[in-house]
């Protein structure tokens, strides 16, 4: 089975993010870069069904700037085999993400996709369906728990959904986007990094894939949301319930 | 000038709240593209559904049949498209709920339009506000072309009301390509509570890691919800440890809410846990750690064991009620 996983470079989520003087981005002195944590779950999720299911290959996918090297080589350390890097100065918007996944799925023809349900830079949580929209596959997103069939041609995919779990049943190729209690990813090893050194970084340009990216949103604003000052602090519960029943009128 | 669409999605023979909420932003969306509102529903057996939905004011068209029996991406892609290029559709809309944050790019995807989520403000017809990086950033976004889809955060909006003229109802038949539409629905485990809906209710109380344990959110957390007729929610962290079921995670990757009064019990105040519940009208807090950072956005903070704390609170909020 060939496995193919979609990882992007984002800051750290314990970074506090600055806007730029531009006025449309961030700035990115300073910044921690990480994987996705999102798309760390789904690499793992490659390495497990890697271990159950002799000669599986997983395959790491980025798009961005040259810089992602270092999230794929983190991703080749935890045990992936190969890694693509689709070299872009700009950054992709989801739909344009979906479209070079779709392209380098057909060159690749991996039974299963697995993506991050969101990356928690653009917060946009649509990538994934996309792409499975653009190659007419069943998607599973949000997933707690990936079931491959004996198989390999279909998985039951249980998903974190409003009011509780859905299971759903998909027939492979598809696609599937982690939640954050899928697994627990592992950390790179010492001598999974040494290995991670000897394997296969791909790098295309964007340009070469003849795809559409041209932007369809774009950032005219960004802003740091109005504040929210704390209050006070009240001595005991006594007088909790008092404010918040006259002066808050909450209760 | 073309028409708004919304999806509206239905549970047990009822549109919750949130499906309310697309409602209204569609409504305010058709003031500004100048068209139409229109709201579809899919499903099987959905005949009164369509009717109540038209008491909104909005036109309904209603796709009723077996494919659409549970909610599945793809056959249900295939028929919001098909719509929209029916009814000259500008912009398709939706509450950005587990099934609208599903279903939305799936169809921007199908259509090749542009698509924002978790849209907090419309600005004009095809701009619009929405929160970035777990909130830190407040992006307007412009998209270009027609149609444009959007997903709309559920704490953003008014739920519409009934009133004015009543729509009108008529029946689509869509027959999805079996070969594009190859998901299976197994089951929905559905987690059973007497307690309110967390997207929808007045006062929601959440309990972190500080609750220590599963037993714990029912021996304090509980009947403090109880006394308050107060949803329950939960940190990431609660949930990861497994005390509570997933779907009550408050946060930048959970449920986002803004209730009148929100109460924090052993929540450190991640941003994760703020892009959540930072809108609430009124926020309380309990910690036994003052530095704790919930308390910096916190109208009213309460340094305390919250084993001793949550009892008394439950006691006293039960007097006031009596
Ligand atoms: C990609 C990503 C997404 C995330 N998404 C979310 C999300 O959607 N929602 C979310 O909540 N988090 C999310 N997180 C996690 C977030 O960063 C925090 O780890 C999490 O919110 C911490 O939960 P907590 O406050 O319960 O636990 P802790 O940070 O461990 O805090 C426990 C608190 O309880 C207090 N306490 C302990 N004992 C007592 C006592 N007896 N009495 C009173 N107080 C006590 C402590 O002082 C402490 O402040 C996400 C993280 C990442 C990386
Ligand atoms: N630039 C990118 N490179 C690789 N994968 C990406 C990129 N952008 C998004 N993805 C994948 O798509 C998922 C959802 O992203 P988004 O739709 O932007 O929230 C992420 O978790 C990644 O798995």
């Amino acid at each position: 089975m060939k496995i193919l996983v979609a990882v992007k470079r984002v800051p750290d989520p314990e970074t506090v993010v600055k806007i730029a003087p531009d006025g449309v981005g961030i700035t990115t002195d300073n910044v921690k870069w990480v994987i996705n944590p999102f798309d760390e779950i789904a690499i793992e999720e490659g390495l497990r069904l890697k271990e159950k299911v002799s000669g599986t290959e997983v395959v790491l996918v980025s798009i961005g700037q040259k810089t992602a090297q270092e999230q794929l080589r983190t991703g080749l350390a935890m045990g992936a085999d190969r890694a693509i890097l689709v070299l872009s100065d700009q950054a992709l918007e989801p739909l344009a993400v979906a479209r070079v996944l779709q392209k380098l799925v057909e060159q690749e023809k991996p039974e299963l996709v697995l993506l991050g349900k969101q990356a928690i830079d653009d917060d946009s949580n649509c990538a994934g369906q996309m792409l499975a929209e653009l190659l007419g596959w069943p998607q599973a997103t949000f997933a707690s728990k990936v079931e491959v069939g004996g198989d390999q041609r279909s998985a039951k995919v249980t998903r974190e959904v409003d009011g509780g779990l859905e299971t759903l049943n998909i027939p492979l190729p598809g696609i599937v986007t982690a939640d954050l209690r899928l697994n627990e990813p592992r950390y790179a090893s010492l001598p999974g990094i040494m290995k991670a050194r000897k394997k296969e970084m791909k790098e295309i340009p964007v340009a070469d894939l003849g795809v559409d990216v041209a932007p369809k949103a774009r950032i005219v604003k960004l802003e740091t949301p109005p504040k929210r000052t704390g209050g006070r602090k009240v001595g005991s519960v006594e007088e909790l319930v008092k404010v918040l029943h006259n002066e808050a009128k909450v209760i | 000038m073309g028409n708004v669409l919304v999806v509206a999605e239905h549970l047990h023979g009822k549109f919750p709240k949130t499906t309310l909420v697309g409602v209204e932003a569609g409504k305010q969306m058709a003031g500004h593209a100048g068209g139409k509102c229109l709201g579809a529903v899919l499903g099987q057996g959905i005949g009164a559904l369509a009717s109540e939905l038209a008491d909104y004011g909005v036109d309904v068209i209603a796709v009723d049949g077996a494919p659409f029996a549970h909610y599945l991406a793809d056959a249900y892609t295939a028929a919001i498209a098909e719509l929209a290029k029916q009814k000259d559709v500008e912009v398709v809309i939706a509450a950005a709920t587990a099934v609208g944050k599903d279903l939305l790019p799936r169809v921007a995807a199908r259509l090749g339009a542009g698509m924002a989520s978790e849209v907090t403000a419309i600005v004009d017809k095809a701009t619009f506000k929405r929160p970035m990086y777990a909130g830190n950033a407040i992006a307007t976004v412009a998209l270009a072309g027609s149609p444009r889809v959007v997903s709309v955060r559920t704490t953003a909006f008014d739920a519409a009301k009934k009133g004015g003229a009543k729509g009108s109802v008529t029946q689509l038949t869509v027959s999805p390509d079996p070969a594009s539409t190859k998901m299976q629905f197994v089951e929905f485990a559905e987690t059973k509570s007497d307690r309110p809906v967390l997207t929808e209710a007045r006062i929601v109380c959440s309990g972190g890691r500080g609750l220590k344990n599963g037993e714990n959110f029912t021996i304090y957390l509980e009947p403090l919800c109880e006394a308050l007729g107060a949803a329950m929610g939960a940190s990431r962290a609660a949930v990861d440890a497994g005390f509570v079921p997933n779907d009550l995670q408050v946060g930048q990757t959970g449920k986002v809410v803004a209730p009148e009064l929100y109460i924090a019990v052993g929540i450190s105040g991640a941003i994760q846990h703020l892009a959540g519940m930072k809108d609430s009208k009124v926020i309380v807090a309990i910690n036994k750690d003052e530095e704790a950072p919930i308390f910096q956005i916190s109208d009213y903070g309460l340094v305390a064991d919250l084993f001793k704390a949550v009892p008394e609170l439950t006691e006293e909020v039960k007097k006031l009620k009596a």
